[in-house]
């Protein structure tokens, strides 16, 4: 099989106002099918910029990235999003439900944008609140529902599209530890399952649970996941 | 399917926010709507105006002094009675040339008096042009001939100077000499806020001793049939430019007289859906504001459609079809109330109006026009938002 995200010495610079920040300085990391992988690191670390890199909502510059086993660079945006669509998962800190919308259109989001049709849509988006534990809310939309079931409802968005690998930002941060818990044993399941799963968190315990950690800091890997410069 | 589900969440969009998407749709509906009247006034006027030029008879002929070319001055008639016998002479039938001298003048019956036009004219007028009578008779051969002072009242001077009395047999003071009344005009209404009705009929003689002249104003000729007319026209100008060679004289036909009418009312239709349309453009720029303020309120929503592969493309039609919703639903408000409009006023003042579905159509596929002119800004921005940027964004 061949890996999910193969990053080979990616970079990412920002230009604020003329000056450069760089965020991201030289990152090596493959993600293999089934990987159970956490990136650790403070505010600043430059843990967010590689979600984002990996996620291809954004292109490195510098290094090559290879997401699916395309290379980013020669991308449209255009292309860029059918990637995303076809082979990445978002779940985020603040769920980013639609208001208005129920659970089951919010989960089959992703569909429309694969042209698949409503019925279809319907069809796997009930299936797959189902696969999380929520086909009592098919119908609810996010003001009518939980913290806990709102991260859900994210995760069987994330997952409607059949992606190779999730990426999970920050995915307990909004939530009590309780529910916390038990969204993260809904990803290991998942994980159990076959998908590709990418922890970002600042929580070391959340990050102890996966089966390898990446801790960054200042924009580089730091060579051993047991230093010091973790604990901070 | 994407395009379907672009529809949903525009429609979705604006229900939302329903006082703020009234409020945008208005300027939209307050330029279709003008339009739409506008042009249904000029439409109708155009109408009426065309109806009447008709209404006096096929196959008039107008001669009048001096050349009829634009920016040339009216010129003063040399024309006498005799140029009328001579015309006569051409046209073969003396029943078919009438001849007018028209003045201003106020007409007095006791203590009322009303200002009217007084028309000096031969006895054979309401046969050239149509005119009916109400009362009485029309004037004489002999009345022309002797120089009678007898009148026939239009309906709206009738009323002026008599009320509801019967005026017939009467006497009234015409520049202050005195007529007798032998006869009313039936009613013929108002034409560009004119009153037809407000005119006196008068010999051509009579008139002609009452102004102190010998001149006439005009002829006009009712030619036996269509073929004829424009040979006949030549013949009557070139018999009239013999007998008085200083002078230029012109003849015209309704088909000319209705050209130019048209040419007028047709540039003054545009001139008033042109501004008309300014205001549609003002509601177009409204449509913009609202669309990028609409675009920044969700800026998040876009990143979260970009993370899950929405294409730049798929959240600009997103944007576009929420903006061109906006104003075609003000299009067809602003129509419905455009026609409202003009059947108001047809019905409730004397400017006509009429409803054309070219008007509608091309009121309709502007404000869609309008839509996609001023939602392709908002929606560019929209399309080319970066999703990590827009995610970010609270």
């Amino acid at each position: 099989m061949t890996a999910a995200i193969v990053a080979t010495g990616i970079s990412r610079t920002y230009d604020l106002d003329g000056v450069s920040v760089p965020a991201l300085r030289g990152v090596s990391l493959t993600i293999e099918p089934g990987d159970y992988l956490a990136i650790v690191g403070t505010s600043g670390s430059g843990k967010s910029t590689l979600m984002h890199l990996l996620g291809g909502l954004d292109r490195p510059t510098g290094g090559t990235l290879l997401i699916g086993g395309r290379d980013v660079a020669g991308l449209t945006p255009g292309e860029m999003a059918k990637l995303r669509n076809e082979t990445i998962g978002f779940v985020f800190q603040s769920f980013h439900l639609l208001a208005r919308t129920t659970a089951r259109d919010n989960v089959a989001l992703p569909l429309v944008y694969r042209g698949i049709g409503r019925r279809e849509r319907r069809a796997r988006a009930t299936e797959m609140l189902d696969r999380v534990g929520l086909s009592h809310r098919v119908d609810h939309r996010p003001n009518q529902m939980s913290g806990g079931e709102q991260q859900r409802v994210a995760i069987a968005r994330a997952l409607v599209t059949d992606p190779s690998v999730l990426l999970a930002d920050e995915p307990t941060g909004n939530l009590d530890s309780a529910t916390g818990q038990s969204v993260l044993a809904l990803l290991e399941s998942l994980n159990a399952e076959g998908v590709a799963v990418v922890l970002v968190t600042h929580d070391r315990e959340v990050a102890a649970r996966a089966h390898r950690q990446i801790v960054m800091k200042d924009g580089v890997i730091v060579p051993d996941p047991s230093s010091a410069a973790v604990a901070q | 399917m994407r395009v379907a589900e672009a529809w949903r969440v525009a429609l979705d969009a604006l229900r939302a926010n329903r006082l703020r998407s009234v409020l945008t749709m208005l300027g939209v509906v307050i330029g279709v709507a003008a339009v739409v009247a506008l042009v249904g006034i000029g439409t109708g006027t155009k109408g009426q105006i065309e109806q009447q030029v008709e209404g006096l008879g096929s196959n008039l002929l107008l001669v009048v002094p001096g050349r009829l070319e634009a920016g040339s001055a009216p010129a003063a008639s040399t024309m006498t009675i005799d140029d009328v016998e001579a015309v006569a002479r051409v046209v073969g039938d003396r029943d078919r040339v009438a001849a007018t001298i028209a003045s201003g003048e106020t007409l007095r019956a006791g203590s009322r008096s009303a200002f009217a036009s007084m028309q000096g004219v031969l006895e054979n007028t309401p046969t050239v042009f149509v005119r009916k009578l109400d009362r009485g008779s029309y004037l004489t051969r002999t009345d022309v001939t002797t120089g009678r002072r007898v009148a026939v009242l239009g309906a709206g001077t009738a009323t002026a100077l008599f009320g509801d009395r019967d005026p017939i047999g009467r006497q009234i003071t015409i520049g202050g000499v005195r007529f007798r009344v032998i006869g009313t005009f039936e009613r013929l209404g108002q034409s560009l806020g004119v009153d037809r009705d407000s005119e006196v009929h008068v010999p051509v003689t009579a008139a002609q001793r009452l102004l102190g002249t010998d001149r006439i104003d005009g002829l006009a000729i009712r030619a036996p049939d269509r073929e004829r007319i424009n040979q006949l026209s030549t013949a009557v100008v070139d018999t009239l430019t013999e007998r008085h060679p200083d002078s230029d004289f012109s003849a015209v036909t309704q088909e000319q007289i209705l050209g130019v009418l048209g040419d007028i009312l047709g540039v003054l239709t545009g001139v008033l859906a042109a501004i008309a349309g300014i205001s549609l453009l003002v509601g177009g720029v409204g449509v913009s504001n609202i669309m990028l303020v609409s675009v920044r309120e969700r800026t998040k929503e876009i990143g979260l459609r970009k993370a899950v592969g929405a294409r730049p493309r798929d959240i600009g039609v997103q944007f576009l079809l929420e903006a061109v919703l906006l104003t075609t639903i003000g299009g067809v408000l602003g129509m419905a109330l455009g026609v409202t409009a003009a059947l108001l006023v047809d019905a409730l003042s004397p400017v006509p109006a009429a409803i054309t579905w070219w008007s509608l159509a091309l009121a309709f596929g502007v404000s869609a026009i309008v839509g996609i002119i001023f939602g392709v800004v908002p929606a560019q921005r929209a399309g080319r938002l970066d999703p990590v940027v827009a995610l970010r964004t609270e």
